[in-house]
């Protein structure tokens, strides 16, 4: 068996994939383990809380003020793009589309990947280093209920509120720029956009952030449960969760844009 | 099959394989009622491992794990968490939970798994941290305490549900000597005073003996020797003797397993 | 204390999450409760719908009263056929009334201008607007201008 052989990088893919599957596996376990069944531990009410303090609350300073940046970023180069055609008063049509079907449930989902879903992680590999976990165990506590699953709800809820208060700092900031600085009319800034905006674009970004949801925060707290027991593991798990739920985020973002929007 | 047989855990026959690695091979070990037992073997021997297949945290490839008449590895994993009130663990680094106060560390068993009111459970939380001589760092913060310090507030956590198993994973690693004379103490004090079956979990030979009633020492997949602390210390056994001894090079190799230091040297490149 | 304080932080929170989720709704896109109960469908028949698409307003005095809903070509008169949605309370639009495509500005989007008819009769569910003015195509009114003074120099000579 020579290192470099062909063979022997044929059975390095297929070891990849194996992983992969192994891992898959582990993570569907882990997610019914925790989701399904008795609770256990009782009180659920107040770990939820305690996680969607953390998880939510924790992720707003972030999600308001660059919700707030990007909708008047998207104002300023708006308009500056509708000028030209002389209808400067599509800018808020375009600010609340971009913002309503792409940037809030995308940007506040990477945006929570970074912020909660590292944190998610390193926290649950810590406890898992400093063997919280096995002593839950022992002292006859599933983790799986009492730790996973609370974080992996705070993570459902969390995010579509997250995307939508995004959104709407950033139609905030987007009139701010547009209508207080540009001069923008008042008027056919929101009514244009109400013209445009269909219901629809308000519950397909939601359906997307609680897809975005879902996705990241699994991936967190798998990345956090399943990690080497040590610094280095925990560190370099942290790493895989925000790479890992990036990618996933705008993977499905394009499978889902191709669902809602492909063939109208 | 009844508690009061005097053994309160048995492995019969035990193999467990990590990957391709063999970490124990047919092993049989009796822990006794109401005694200090100490489980002692060089690092990597995966003494920790036993204390996870006692606590079925870990299922065996092969064998039986008997725990007060019951065989672990058939249970189910509600059943085993339902057992596991039975036992209790001291971690080497304690695990206390980092987001509670001390208080609360050691009243958590108690919330989880009773209904008492809070006034009794401050009593019993009370009394726990008394025994332990840590009454006054009620309202501490885990990362505010000393390593030896942790490691009483999380013996009196794992006592709290008076288990009668108690089990201490390397508990003297890295104390001062006045925090390993307290735990030793402590060890002793516990397992005579709660009636319970202790079972040390080290490689500190000295202090193990000083309290262990019954001695295993395991080692390469096997259990090496057993015996009280005086019958091992008389043990002719070769690869007993280097453990108690700490022999440098003997049966356990001071080089691990490696191709010919010449051939490596000159040989191919 | 301190989970009293988180209590609180949440619950601003989840206020904040669904009153963005409401805002997005009204505010943003100008949701009117129970739209489909309050309409009802009207067709209109025209030339040329060119720019036209569905969900582009409808208008009566510059008032929006509904939305079209699609747009297909009708197989027997090869005429565009428009589906409208009309807010139930304008049930008073008299069939000779005028349906017209317009512009919103030069360049910007179409939209159906209803102007008001004189009949006694009023237009009513799967109701049809017979007199329609087709999309303004910008090339066929630059190649009229060019015929039209291509003509005027002849006649002149």
């Amino acid at each position: 068996m020579r290192r470099n052989s062909l063979l022997e990088r044929i059975r390095l893919v297929g070891r990849a994939g194996l992983d992969v599957l192994a891992a898959s596996g582990r993570s569907s376990i882990m997610l019914g383990q925790a989701l399904v069944g008795r609770s256990g531990a009782g009180k659920g009410w107040q770990l939820l809380v305690k996680q969607l303090y953390a998880v939510g609350v924790l992720s707003l300073p972030i999600i308001l003020v660059s919700g707030f940046f990007i909708g008047m970023v998207i104002a300023l180069q708006g308009y500056n793009i509708l000028v030209t055609y002389g209808s400067e008063e599509a800018v808020g049509q375009m600010v609340a589309l971009t913002l309503l079907r792409e940037l809030g449930p995308v940007v506040s989902a990477l945006l929570f990947a970074g912020r909660a879903g590292s944190a998610l992680t390193a926290e649950i590999g810590n406890m898992k280093s400093t063997e919280q976990l096995s002593s839950l165990e022992m002292i006859g506590v599933d983790p799986l209920k009492y730790i996973v699953a609370p974080r992996l709800w705070a993570g459902f809820i969390s995010l579509p509120l997250l995307a939508a208060i995004f959104s709407v700092v950033g139609v905030w900031g987007g009139a701010m720029v547009a209508v207080d600085w540009l001069g923008v009319f008042e008027g056919s800034f929101w009514g244009n956009m109400q013209n445009s905006v269909q219901m629809t674009d308000v519950i397909n970004g939601v359906i997307k952030s609680l897809v975005f949801a879902f996705v990241v925060t699994w991936i967190a707290v798998f990345q956090g449960y399943d990690c080497d027991a040590t610094s280095e593991g925990i560190s370099r798990a942290t790493t895989r969760t925000v790479v890992y739920a990036s990618l996933a985020v705008l993977g499905l973002d394009f499978i889902l844009t191709a669902l809602m929007f492909g063939d109208i | 099959m009844s508690t009061d047989s005097t053994y309160a855990v048995e492995l019969r026959g035990v193999t467990f394989k990590r990957g391709e690695r063999t970490i124990y091979d047919n092993v049989d070990i009796r822990i006794p009622r109401g005694k200090v037992t100490g489980i002692m073997g060089p690092s990597g021997s995966g003494k920790t491992t036993l204390l996870r297949l006692i606590a079925a945290q870990l299922r065996p490839d092969r064998g039986e794990v008997w725990v007060n008449g019951v065989n672990l590895p058939t249970l189910t994993r509600s059943e085993l968490f339902d057992l596991r009130k039975q036992m209790g663990v001291l971690f080497q680094s304690g695990a206390l939970f980092t987001d509670l106060d001390v208080f609360e560390n050691v009243a958590f068993p108690l919330r989880v798994h009773t209904k008492l009111p809070d006034e009794m459970i401050r009593d019993i939380v009370l009394m726990k941290l008394q025994a332990v001589g840590l009454r006054g760092a009620l309202d501490l913060m885990p990362d505010e305490l000393s390593g030896g310090m942790k490691r009483r507030v999380a013996l009196a956590r794992a006592i709290a549900l008076d288990p009668q198993i108690l089990m201490y994973d390397e508990p003297f690693v890295g104390q001062d000597p006045i925090a390993m004379g307290v735990l030793v103490r402590l060890i002793r004090l516990l397992n005579d005073a709660l009636g319970l079956t202790s079972i040390i979990v080290s490689h500190d030979l000295a202090e193990t003996a000083s309290i262990a009633d019954y001695l295993y020492i395991v080692g390469d997949t096997q259990v090496l020797g057993q015996g009280t602390p005086a019958e091992l210390k008389e043990s002719t056994d070769p690869r007993v003797r280097q453990f108690i001894k700490g022999i440098p090079d003997g049966p356990v190799p001071f080089h691990f397993t490696a191709a010919d230091y010449r051939e490596d040297l000159l040989g191919r490149r | 204390m301190q989970t009293r304080t988180q209590e609180i932080g949440v619950g601003l929170f989840l206020l904040a999450g669904l009153l963005a989720l409401l805002l997005l709704a009204l505010r943003v896109s100008g949701l009117t409760v129970g739209q489909h109960d309050d309409t009802y469908k009207v067709y209109a028949y025209f030339d040329n719908i060119a720019g036209l698409s569905a969900r582009a307003r409808v208008t009566m005095s510059g008032v929006t009263i509904g939305k079209v809903t699609a747009v297909d070509l009708d197989r027997d008169s090869y005429m565009g056929r428009v589906t409208m949605q009309i807010d139930k309370r304008v049930d008073n639009i008299p069939v000779d009334s005028t349906a017209s495509i317009l512009t919103a500005g030069l360049l910007g989007e179409k939209y159906i201008g209803i102007s008001v008819g004189g009949d006694e009769e009023v237009i009513k569910e799967n109701g049809t607007i017979r007199d329609t003015q087709s999309s303004l195509v910008l090339e066929d009114l630059i190649g009229k201008f060019l015929l039209n003074s291509v003509n005027k120099d002849s006649s002149d000579k």
